[in-house]
């Protein structure tokens, strides 16, 4: 078990920045996600943290010791790659007790251990076989078996489960998560799937470009998005974004009229924001749970869309429609409704649960001036 | 067995031998003429008398003078059709010759004596086997320090080889340095400078190094080929990376990691390259002539060729010896072959 710490950690490779600066603190015994696109540089920073990629510049510093210079193999921690890796010429067992014979444990407790181990990930009946002879599953608790048997302070995972299937990966998500609750490890866990991203995590990163956008807990990052990557980024469907132009502000908020040309095109966002801002244009962004088909109240928008395909999940229902500027608006309804494809239909929202961000992706969002009540779910 | 006999006699789908299979198969049959002819007659010939090699015209198989054991007579007496002057042919032993006149018996009747004129008479010949071509050459000459002495050179340089070269293709492959592409090259350039230009420096190296006459002479120069760590490169760099790095987080050394991880993947890479070190070192004749000149210290190729003298040649040991140089180069290709076609199989199927 061991706390970590990132201050203005550097790559760089030859003349290309991988990853600009970035500044972290892990606790001790939590769940870390490091979440972000293809190339964001997400698996650079696990790997760098692991030892396996050298730090250019900033200090890394694992329990209060600086380990820059410490290498992969004396910094006592434990990597689950997404290929697994398994050494494919030794059996499972040897593949566990690989790591305990390079530091000398006798033999008697590597034994325990291996046996412990494959007993918590169920694959006694597997000692003796090789990876190949392994479906995807297995061959994945052997690697996370792997790790475990040496006892390391932090778990590194690197995507772990992108090469298992879509029902594999829901049961290895949660078999990750007991574990960790079991072990109470430190764990850091890269994914893109923002999905296992929002279930696994007790703090997730969200990276872009080499550079960190936000940091804090799944709910914080959802509720509370600081720009429009990571409102973008985080919950699924994805946030609609609506292109508007600022109309004027007012201590109860900015005043904002989307391109729609829809009765109640214009309102009042309970945002703060300058005086300077009137005219420029801006991103409404309002996420697919919060519209709805009813009639619009006093304080909510409402737009005139088109529906161009609809999904009926049963308990769900996505509606997705396009507004006369080309936009398009994703709508998630509870329970099952009776439109068609093609149908003109009114949608509306409140402004309070409407976000307000600048035209960038990664410029902060405007400051809430009141908190939205989250839906909580009976 | 049934396999076997399917492919051997495979037909191009249909039941009766359509022109492409008469095609192929002569074709086949050329080729296997050709390349095990040779060394058909080389076997066939190491078991014939000296004789019977000096014998024309040549006979295919080994056969002796036949000879019939008559009491009264020490040793076995050789045996001849003998046409006598009544016009009858009868097979006579031969008891002695003095010029072109034979005294010859009957083994029937021993006590009967001919005269006869050796132009009457013709060998009585049987398949003999002259084995003891094989078993005189341990005990006439030094062989067994030949053979010694070859084995000593080729699973030494060949082991050497393997070590040697595995760790600079590991290196090349595994580890990103300065000048890494230059040192890799540099290696590959020098497969073209053939052996013979680099002959007498190497000569002059290793005399320097008073390893003149010394097994090891031969040994150093040769244990680090470029074909090796080229081949051995190629194969390493499809060992994923991420293996590796798994290793290093398993706490191994960098030895470790190339001791226990890198060299058992690469087996059949190193497979071949024991398959070629072995050909190479065996066979090689050049280097060690030049390096070697005490008779002691000759390898079986040295001893091969010194054997053959200036005047005379004792063709049954030479060819006995050549059989016996040949043999362990076939069995260690025929073993390690099935290796070979194995790790490129099972590297097919990833």
């Amino acid at each position: 078990m061991a706390s970590l710490e990132l201050k203005r950690v550097v790559k760089r490779y030859a003349t290309t920045t991988v990853i600009h600066g970035v500044d972290l603190t892990v606790r001790d015994g939590e769940f870390v996600v490091f979440v972000g696109p293809s190339g964001c540089g997400k698996s650079t920073l696990l790997r760098m943290i692991s030892g396996l990629e050298s730090v250019t510049e900033g200090d890394l510093w694992l329990d209060g010791r600086r380990v820059n210079d410490v290498s992969a193999a004396q910094r006592g921690l434990a990597m689950v790659f997404q290929s697994y890796a398994l050494y494919p010429h030794m059996t499972v067992y040897q593949n566990m007790a690989f790591g305990l014979e390079n530091i000398r444990t006798p033999r008697s407790q590597i034994d325990t251990k291996v046996n412990d181990a494959a007993r918590l990930l169920r694959l006694e009946a597997l000692l003796g076989r090789r990876p190949t002879q392994l479906s995807g599953g297995q061959r994945q608790r052997v690697a996370i078996g792997r790790a475990i048997v040496r006892e390391p302070t932090i778990f590194l995972f690197d995507e772990p489960l992108s090469n298992l299937d879509a029902e594999l990966r829901v049961q290895m998500r949660t078999e990750i998560t007991a574990l960790h609750q079991r072990l109470k490890t430190t764990m850091i866990y890269v994914t893109h799937d923002q999905v296992e991203a929002m279930t696994m995590a007790d703090k997730i990163v969200v990276l872009n470009a080499g550079r960190v956008e936000q940091i804090g807990a799944p709910l914080d990052l959802y509720n509370a998005p600081r720009n429009k990557f990571v409102a973008g980024f985080i919950g699924s469907p994805r946030m609609n974004f609506l292109s508007v132009r600022v109309t004027g502000v007012g201590p109860d908020g900015v005043g904002v009229m989307t391109d729609a040309n829809s009765p109640r095109a214009a309102a009042t966002i309970p945002v703060r924001g300058e005086s300077g801002l009137v005219g420029q244009a801006a991103v409404l962004g309002i996420r697919p749970e919060h519209i709805h088909l009813r009639r619009a109240e006093p304080d909510e928008l409402a737009l005139t869309v088109m529906i161009e395909l609809l999904e009926q999940l049963g308990s769900t229902s996505f509606l997705y429609c396009v507004l006369p500027s080309g936009e398009k608006l994703t709508v998630q309804l509870a329970g099952q409704i009776d439109k068609e494809a093609g149908e003109q239909i009114e949608v509306c929202f409140a402004t309070i649960d409407a976000h307000l961000f600048a035209n960038t992706e990664s410029e902060p969002a405007f400051e809430r001036l009141k908190t939205p009540a989250v839906h909580v779910a009976a | 067995m049934v396999d076997l006999v399917r492919m051997l006699a495979g037909t191009r789908g249909h039941r009766r031998l359509d022109w492409t299979d008469w095609l192929s198969y002569a074709y086949l049959l050329l080729g296997l003429v050709l390349m095990f002819g040779p060394v058909l007659w080389l076997v066939l010939s190491s078991f014939k008398s000296a004789a019977a090699l000096n014998e024309f015209p040549p006979r295919l198989l080994p056969y002796g003078q036949a000879s019939v054991t008559v009491p009264g007579h020490p040793g076995p007496l050789p045996l001849f059709r003998v046409k006598l002057p009544d016009g009858s042919t009868r097979q006579l032993a031969e008891l002695r010759r003095i010029g072109i006149q034979a005294t010859m018996i009957d083994p029937e009747r021993p006590e009967e004596e001919f005269k006869v004129n050796i132009r009457d008479r013709e060998r009585v010949r049987a398949f003999h086997l002259a084995l003891e071509n094989y078993t005189e050459i341990f005990g006439k000459f030094a062989f067994g320090r030949f053979l010694w002495n070859s084995v000593f050179i080729t699973v030494v340089a060949t082991l050497i080889t393997l070590l040697f070269n595995a760790m600079a293709a590991f290196a090349l492959s595994k580890y990103r340095f300065e000048g890494q592409k230059w040192v890799f090259l540099l290696i590959i350039s020098t497969l073209m400078i053939p052996p013979t230009i680099i002959l007498v420096p190497n000569f002059l190296v290793v005399s320097k190094l008073s390893l003149l006459n010394s097994l090891w002479g031969v040994i150093w120069p040769a244990v680090a080929t470029p074909t090796g760590v080229f081949l051995l490169r190629q194969y390493m760099l499809t060992i994923p990376d991420e293996l590796i790095d798994a290793a290093r987080m398993d706490h191994a050394s960098e030895w470790r990691i190339f001791w226990r991880i890198v060299l058992p993947l690469s087996a059949p890479a190193l497979a071949v390259l024991a398959i070629f070190s072995v050909i190479w070192r065996w066979n090689d004749f050049l280097w060690p002539l030049v390096v070697l000149s005490r008779t002691e210290n000759f390898t079986l190729q040295l001893a091969l060729n010194s054997f053959q003298g200036e005047l005379t040649t004792q063709w049954n040991y030479l060819l006995a010896m050549t059989v016996l140089t040949l043999f362990p180069v076939t069995i260690v290709f025929a073993f390690l072959q099935r290796y070979i076609t194995a790790g490129i199989a099972s590297a097919g199927v990833k």
